[in-house]
């Protein structure tokens, strides 16, 4: 976690954003992670989503777990709290924040060993709620903190540094968000920023859990001949399904494509998704089609890019557990007290 | 030997036969006729079929411990015959169903047996099949009341109030009591020699487990938001809780002003509290001994990062699963130093149904004013089990004690805020909500941080945090409730003990008084200790130290935190799931006494 702190320097030929906040109001401390490490990149991409769809930092609410990629929450947005839990519980920790404040933004930053290991029962269990959170897991196939051992998102095949293969299956987290009923599922590459930030801004967006797979390279331990997360590989190998545009609440949607390839998704809040498709076969609207549509993909090595499924207007956390407005946390005791009377009340019966 | 108003009855019954409402309908009747009672239930771990007791204890002194004794043996469980003739004490009297000749109950001389074909009467008498299981437990309570003299109209009037709006059950009751009752009055020998005699003794008690009773005082100390995974015997807190807020805290619309989570484990339970605690809410969870060793990890960490949490570990059989249905005392020393590192946790010790409700909402102004977990432990005895108390009362006047939170105008007049100073001086730092002012955030981490609340390695500021929460610890000592102690004239020893040590200490002080034999007690109520149990330690040169477990714990940690000596301090343990007696207390320390002159 960075102990060092950034200088803020501003410039006023920055841009400003409707808040009149410019992207400096949303950096956080300096990175000590490796140079060149895909997670930065996704630190940037998030900086900008949240600077762009004028967020106040200091209502977010930024939560990890354990491991390279829970220390992100540390780099951005200074002026929000933070929590870097304990290993693969930062979904239980976001479900008691979530559940008693719904009015801040949740960002979870997690990664494949946080995730999909130790985590893996919490993460399936938040996106079954479906928490009202913004979900990533930084994904690099590997253990950086403890040099270099496979993690459960390897591929079978792959090879570690050192040469050791790989031959366990991997588990792929957008497979098991779209099998676990998550209504958001899309995978980024760290090295596209252009694809990242739409996807980013949308998932912020959408109400319920956005599960977004980010593949990150490791340039120390996984970006080497024989990985399947590595720079090289993924850029060879990435198949973006389409164009995600993000469009605010009152831009109108202009169809610049032929009907049919385009896809509207209507978010909460007024804003919308624009989902211009490459591929006819694909609709990110079928839950069933969008899980065969990838296994079949993945089956030939590719590494299926984009929004992948996304259902809006599923009850959230919130609203299944038929909370109010006021946050919990914000209701006047004397709202919550019964008092003397009633105690007294509920006694008589129990003589 | 029993006499009017002092005796024992237990209930040998199959699980899942319906026993549960006749055995609560024998003890309320007795409440109602003023005779103070204690009911307690030895369940299995088990939904049908296996053995299950129900013991009742009128006391007219007031005694709510286990007696030892079995004066009346209900024994509707034929694969228990054997045991329950066993375990009856000698002269007393053996009910059993003589639908089916018994030839095995026929073998103890000194005591009374008694047969009722319960059986046969409730098939010849009802048509349903599962009436003629339930209605025999209905009818054994009418032998009972005539064996006792209870008062039939009591009878009468509890069952119109449980079946107000099942008409045809309430008539298949009043039948079946009469069907037992009368049967006895010709049959048996009526009264026995002791019986029921209306007193007012309870005055202005109700019956309340504590279960029911710490759920209460979540409601009342405002807590908005439960994290929980079911575990025996833990699981009716949140059933309550579930229900008074149900009652008290839905709109007409549905909104609710509160929110429980079943969460998919106990790992996940914490974090969800931890989660809401750091939020600004008052958050709980109920849990058991394994779920305490789940949340081992996420209690340090918020012991170290500093965020309320209440805990309430109904404590069962351990170790590991143990008998998730019996009672001990056994998680003392894993909740007070639960989780790697140095790590110490504030726990609190209800030793009846008021004091989980008051209890319940000191925890949560403790934790919040100490920005840490607070632990209450109960136990199975006093969770799960019908116990006549003190009624609860409240005071309109409370307000929470939020602790040292900074809001959103205190902050805008900081230069800057930094979470882990101790500026006050009594070790407990300063906190903010999120989202309340961007002045006010701060990094909740685990890992090594400064008195700034930033990342660390260095030695110095790690060290500094970790001794500034000692000195909160100790802090703690002075706030967290005293110690209940009573003295007695020319006592030369000490009695202590916590939790339901309770009753069977308070009933034994008074049997050794009755012997000649004075000592002073102290009922600890909290951890850490505080200066009142390190006196009493000092002031007396021998003290009993009495708890429900092998391994002596609360006595560990009096030598451990309170400055008990090993040579001064006596260990008086019961650890077998039952309750424990007033007896077992007497003759350790009758023994412990004839060894010291010995010597």
């Amino acid at each position: 976690m960075s102990y060092i702190a950034r200088p803020k320097v501003s410039h006023p030929a920055l841009a400003r954003n409707e808040l009149g906040l410019t992207m400096r109001d949303y950096v956080g401390g300096m990175s000590t992670l490796c140079a060149g490490c895909g997670h930065d990149s996704i630190t940037g991409a998030l900086i900008q989503a949240a600077f762009e769809l004028s967020i106040p930092p200091h209502r977010m609410g930024k939560l990890s777990g354990i491991g390279c990629s829970s220390k992100t929450p540390a780099y951005f947005a200074s002026s929000s709290h933070g929590f870097n839990s304990v290993h693969g519980r930062m979904p239980s920790v976001s479900t008691g924040a979530a559940a008693v404040n719904g009015r801040l933004q949740y960002i979870g930053i997690s990664g494949d060993g946080d995730s999909l290991s130790i985590g893996i029962g919490q993460f399936v269990h938040a996106m079954r709620r479906n928490l009202n959170m913004l979900y990533l897991i930084e994904d690099n196939g590997v253990y950086g903190l403890t040099k270099g051992q496979f993690s459960a998102s390897a591929d079978s095949g792959s090879t570690a540094k050192r040469g050791e293969v790989n031959e366990q299956q991997p588990i792929d987290p957008c497979l098991l968000a779209i099998a676990s009923g998550c209504g958001f599922v899309a995978r980024g590459f760290s090295g596209d920023r252009e694809q990242l930030v739409p996807l980013l801004k949308a998932g912020l967006s959408h109400r319920g859990f956005a599960m977004i797979d980010v593949i990150s390279p490791c340039v120390t331990f996984n970006d080497h001949e024989g990985s399947t997360k590595s720079y090289r590989f993924t850029r060879e190998n990435a198949y973006p399904i389409g164009h995600t545009d993000f469009i605010p609440p009152e831009v109108e949607i202009r169809a610049e494509v032929g009907v049919g390839e385009t896809q509207q998704v209507q978010l909460h809040g007024g804003s919308s998704i624009l989902l211009r498709r490459l591929d006819q076969e694909y609709d990110a609207s079928d839950r069933g089609e969008a899980y065969a549509y990838l296994s079949r993909r993945q089956g030939k090595g590719e590494v299926v890019t984009g929004l992948l499924y996304v259902e809006e207007g599923a009850p959230d956390m919130h609203a299944l557990a038929r909370l109010g407005d006021t946050p919990l946390a914000e209701l006047p005791y004397e709202r919550l007290c019964p008092g003397s009377a009633a105690l007294a009340d509920l006694q008589d019966r129990l003589r | 030997m029993p006499t009017d108003n002092e005796f024992t009855i237990r209930i040998a019954n199959v699980n899942g036969t319906g026993s549960a409402s006749a055995n609560s309908l024998l003890m309320k009747t007795l409440y109602r006729m003023g005779i103070p009672v204690a009911g307690k239930n030895y369940f299995p771990s088990n939904i049908q079929g296996l053995p299950t007791w129900y013991e009742v204890r009128a006391s007219q002194r007031g005694y709510l411990a286990r007696s030892g004794s079995v004066d009346i043996a209900v024994a509707m469980n034929a694969e228990t015959y054997q045991r329950d003739l066993r375990e009856l004490t000698s002269g007393g009297y053996l009910l059993y169903d003589s639908t089916w000749p018994r030839r095995e109950v026929l073998r103890r001389e000194d005591v009374h047996i008694l047969g009722v074909p319960l059986a046969r009467m409730c098939n010849e008498n009802f048509d349903n099949a599962r009436a003629r299981i339930l209605m025999k437990n209905i009818a054994y309570v009418g032998v009972l009341a005539a064996l006792l003299e209870l008062d039939l109209d009591i009878i009468r009037e509890l069952l119109s109030q449980t079946f107000a709006r099942k008409k045809p059950l309430l008539e298949a009751n009043q039948i079946a009591i009469g069907l037992g009752h009368d049967y006895a009055r010709e049959h048996l020998h009526c009264p026995l020699p002791f019986v029921a005699r209306s007193m007012d003794g309870p005055g202005s008690k109700i019956i309340i487990d504590g279960n029911t009773a710490a759920a209460l005082g979540c409601v009342y100390a405002g807590a908005t938001f439960g994290a929980w995974y079911p575990i025996t015997p833990s699981t009716s807190l949140m059933d309550a809780f579930r229900s008074f807020c149900a009652r008290f805290r839905t709109a007409e619309d549905g909104t609710r002003e509160y929110c429980v989570i079943q969460a998919e484990d106990e790992l996940a339970a914490i974090g969800m509290v931890l989660g809401a605690g750091w939020n600004g809410a008052r958050a709980f969870t109920p849990t058991s001994g394994p779920g305490i060793s789940l949340m081992s990890e996420f209690l340090g960490y918020g012991y170290y990062a500093e965020i309320p949490a209440v805990l309430f570990d109904v404590q069962r059989v351990g170790p590991s699963t143990g008998m998730p249905t019996r009672t001990q005392q056994g998680d003392i020393l894993s909740c007070a130093y639960a989780s790697h590192g140095d790590t110490r946790h504030v726990l609190l010790f209800p030793s009846n149904p008021k004091e989980c409700f008051e209890l319940a909402a000191t925890a949560f102004d403790l934790a919040e004013r100490l920005q840490t977990p607070v632990i209450v432990l109960s136990d199975l005895d006093l969770g799960m089990n019908d116990w006549m108390s003190q009624e609860l009362t409240w005071d309109d006047e409370y307000r929470p004690d939020r602790g040292k939170v900074l809001r959103s105008e205190q902050l805008e007049e900081m230069e800057a805020f930094y979470r882990y100073l101790d500026v006050d001086g009594d070790g407990v730092p300063y906190r903010t909500l999120p989202g309340e002012h961007p002045k006010g955030a701060f990094f909740t981490r685990g890992s090594g941080h400064n008195m700034y609340g930033g990342y660390t390695e260095n030695a110095g500021e790690y060290q500094e945090v970790l001794d500034r929460l000692r000195r909160k610890w100790d802090h703690a000592a002075s706030i967290v409730p005293r110690p209940e102690i009573r003295t007695a004239p020319g006592a030369q020893a000490g009695m202590i003990t916590l939790g339901t040590g309770d009753s069977a200490c308070r009933e034994a002080l008074d049997i050794l008084a009755g012997r000649g034999v004075a000592l002073d007690y102290m009922k600890i109520r909290a951890f850490p200790f505080g200066e009142e149990v390190e006196t009493f330690l000092k002031e007396h040169k021998r003290v009993y130290v009495v708890e429900q477990n092998r391994d002596a714990q609360l006595r560990t940690l009096l030598i451990n935190e309170a400055g008990g000596r090993d040579e001064q301090l006596v260990e008086v343990l019961h650890y077998n799931g039952m309750p424990m007696a007033a007896t077992s207390v007497v003759s350790a320390v009758e023994a412990d006494m004839l060894r010291d002159q010995a010597a």
